[in-house]
């Protein structure tokens, strides 16, 4: 799970274009919308095109989305559980 | 003394005719050209709005003969020409596009940019086709372009450059954008539903619509013409094109940059909201537009004025929506007749707005026609009828 | 009877008070240059050029090539002053054919098909006027033509319009042409 974790943190600064910011700025539970990223609406859909891409898996709810993204960890543990890749 | 503006000609091409009188007998007898289509391979299936291609190739066909033309261009000059045989064209002409993607298909598996998907060539091969002598304007901003085109033809004849204007506006359904707008989450699961509780996205739609504007004095008409309503003539009393500044895909959620056109068409029209007779906004059916809109209204104290949006008729036709929107909002004007916002059951707004529920009576003078568009951008324009 | 013809008598009253260009790895403003990079590609010119001079704006990151050209050469200009009442008239030759090519990749294979949102929002070119409207606050008339080749005379005619009609006080013009490496920008400020 930690190097799932490690590695939606370089994924989301990679796919959502945030230079400034490192791995190690990303906190497990900080909340990755309403936080220090600035994360927007383009974001959250980015995020559900990720969802797909790198782990097969399609929301049929992208409503869902909102507490899917919540903060890393539920985001990891959404993918452990879902994951087809 | 500041010149006169008119509209005294159109034509359109969409799912609902070949031409504006069957567009209005079908909008009249609430008739929609929203159906199922299955626009992608291997996807699903989208309700959008698409013109027969049969149809439209027989009616060029007729009209042109066997030319190589795409698709969309030759939407562009059916509904170019009855125009073109009617006004002449001079050196003071303006020729004015407006367009979001054009010739955009023609970029599936290319290695390269085919000539084609440039704009201003579309733009030109259409001006070279009949004869125009000015450079093209090709106006791309977004949804708005289409009732941006009115004001820039009217801005051109203003600076004195031009004296008369050709306006054509066209998009086409294309898988480009519709797998963009469906990444987007913006596209509806059934028929849109502009302004509505249960409205849950867009529907894609294409046309090709064209106008002919003037500055005054115009041509005289005929006593014949006036009693058979067959003239048009509409002043263009006012525009104005804000951006919201707020975000790129999504609207102010105060309205701003609408309300701000709107403020500012009305002022150069120096016309006041209780002189609104109809309004034709924008109405996309997404959750965050139709609010935004029904927001910017009501900060201008139109929350009274009859209004529809016509995206339950003809789909989002992105930047051929303004132009074509205007038209039949003309169409309504000389037939004295306002037409519902299709498929409007209940409001799903956070403030009132008089939503057009079947086909009504009205003495229509002014017009309010508005749009928005990505980019923050926004549209006004305000028409008289003469 | 004596006729006077003032048609083609007209009081030009704008003044073109700054200007920026953005070509081969240069920024020069007001014919002075200011930044010069050796970068080959766009993409690292506009990096550089950010991080040189201090821009401090996080979503520059995520905007296409020519938001990004159209932005700095925007910023050169506009700096931190009050443009609230500063229009926005750009043009260029190629729309955002740039992003529309890398857009197309993303759904030419039904078995690679995912198409980005990111991506698909700049595949129109007034975008570029409206990062430039956000970041500055500008609630203005905006504008975007697609023209053949850069025509001043057009910009300026139109921008007049926006000015004599008291829609604004300035108007920012520019032609942001940009398709993968090929770019240039020529953005300025036009005053009555």
């Amino acid at each position: 799970m930690e190097n799932l974790k490690t590695e939606l943190k370089h994924k989301i600064i990679e796919v959502l274009n945030l230079e400034d910011v490192s791995v190690e700025e990303i906190k497990d539970t900080d909340p990755l919308f309403g936080g220090g990223l600035g994360l927007d609406s383009i974001d959250a859909l980015e995020l559900i095109v990720l969802l797909d891409k790198d782990y097969g898996i399609k929301l049929a709810d992208p409503k869902k989305g909102k507490e899917i993204f919540q903060s890393i960890d539920t985001m990891a543990a959404f993918i452990e559980e879902n994951r087809t890749k | 003394m500041k010149k006169e503006i008119y509209i005294t000609d159109y034509n359109c091409i969409t799912p609902l005719g070949l031409d504006v009188s069957s567009n209005w007998n079908n909008l009249v007898k609430g008739n929609s050209g929203v159906a199922l289509h299955k626009v992608i391979e291997n996807q699903e299936a989208f309700y959008a709005s698409v013109i027969d291609t049969e149809k439209l190739d027989r009616e060029f066909r007729n009209k042109f003969g066997n030319q190589d033309f795409t698709r969309l261009e030759k939407m562009f000059l059916l509904s170019l020409k009855p125009l073109v045989e009617k006004h002449p064209i001079t050196e003071e002409t303006a020729f004015i596009l407006s367009t979001t993607k054009g010739n955009i298909s023609l970029l599936k598996n290319q290695t390269g940019l085919p000539e084609g998907v440039y704009l201003s060539n579309l733009a030109q091969k259409i001006a070279d086709y009949f004869g125009f002598k000015t450079k093209p304007i090709v106006v791309s901003n977004a949804c708005v372009s289409g009732v941006m085109a009115i004001a820039v033809a009217k801005s051109m004849i203003l600076s004195g450059k031009y004296k008369d204007a050709f306006v054509i506006a066209g998009d086409e359904v294309s898988e480009f954008v519709i797998s963009g707008f469906n990444s987007f989450q913006a596209i509806g699961t059934g028929p849109c539903k502009p302004y509505d509780k249960n409205r849950n996205g867009i529907n894609i739609g294409e046309a090709a619509a064209a106008m002919y504007i003037t500055s005054g004095p115009c041509e005289e008409r005929s006593d014949e013409a006036i009693s058979k309503n067959e003239n048009v003539k509409f002043k263009v009393l006012g525009d104005s094109a804000v951006n919201d500044a707020n975000h790129i895909s999504g609207p102010s959620r105060t309205g701003d940059g609408l309300f701000a056109s709107i403020k500012s068409a009305m002022a150069e029209a120096h016309i006041i909201p209780e002189q609104i007779d109809f309004i034709s906004a924008h109405g996309t059916a997404t959750l965050y537009n139709d609010e935004m809109e029904a927001i910017a209204f009501n900060r201008m104290e139109l929350q009274n004025a009859p209004l529809n949006s016509m995206k339950g008729y003809y789909g989002h036709c992105l930047g051929a929506s303004g132009l074509l929107e205007s038209i039949i909002s003309m169409e309504s004007a000389r037939h004295e007749m306002l037409i519902p916002s299709k498929n409007f059951e209940e409001e799903g707004i956070s403030q009132p707005l008089n939503i057009i529920k079947e086909n009504q009576p009205a003495k229509i003078k002014y017009i309010l026609k508005t749009a928005s568009g990505f980019g923050g951008c926004n549209a006004a324009v305000v028409l008289e009828k003469c | 009877m004596r006729r006077l013809f003032w048609k083609n008598v007209k009081l030009k009253v704008m003044k073109k008070t700054d200007s920026c260009t953005i070509e081969h790895s240069k920024i020069t403003v007001n014919d002075a240059l200011i930044f010069d990079s050796q970068s080959e590609t766009f993409h690292d010119f506009a990096k550089e050029a950010y991080k040189k001079l201090e821009i401090s704006y996080p979503k520059f990151h995520k905007m296409d090539n020519l938001s990004k050209l159209a932005f700095l050469a925007a910023e050169m200009i506009l700096k931190d002053e009050d443009h609230s009442r500063t229009a926005v008239v750009f043009a260029n030759r190629s729309s955002s054919l740039d992003t529309d090519f890398k857009y197309q990749e993303s759904i030419n294979s039904q078995e690679n098909y995912f198409p980005s949102p990111a991506v698909f929002v700049y595949t129109l070119p007034n975008i570029c006027v409206g990062e430039i409207s956000i970041k500055h606050k500008m609630q203005t008339e905006n504008a975007f033509f697609v023209l053949d080749e850069f025509d001043e005379n057009f910009l300026n005619d139109y921008a007049e319009q926006i000015l004599l009609s008291g829609k604004a006080e300035k108007v920012l013009c520019g032609w942001t042409e940009l398709y993968q490496d090929n770019y240039k920008a020529f953005v300025y400020l036009l005053t009555l």
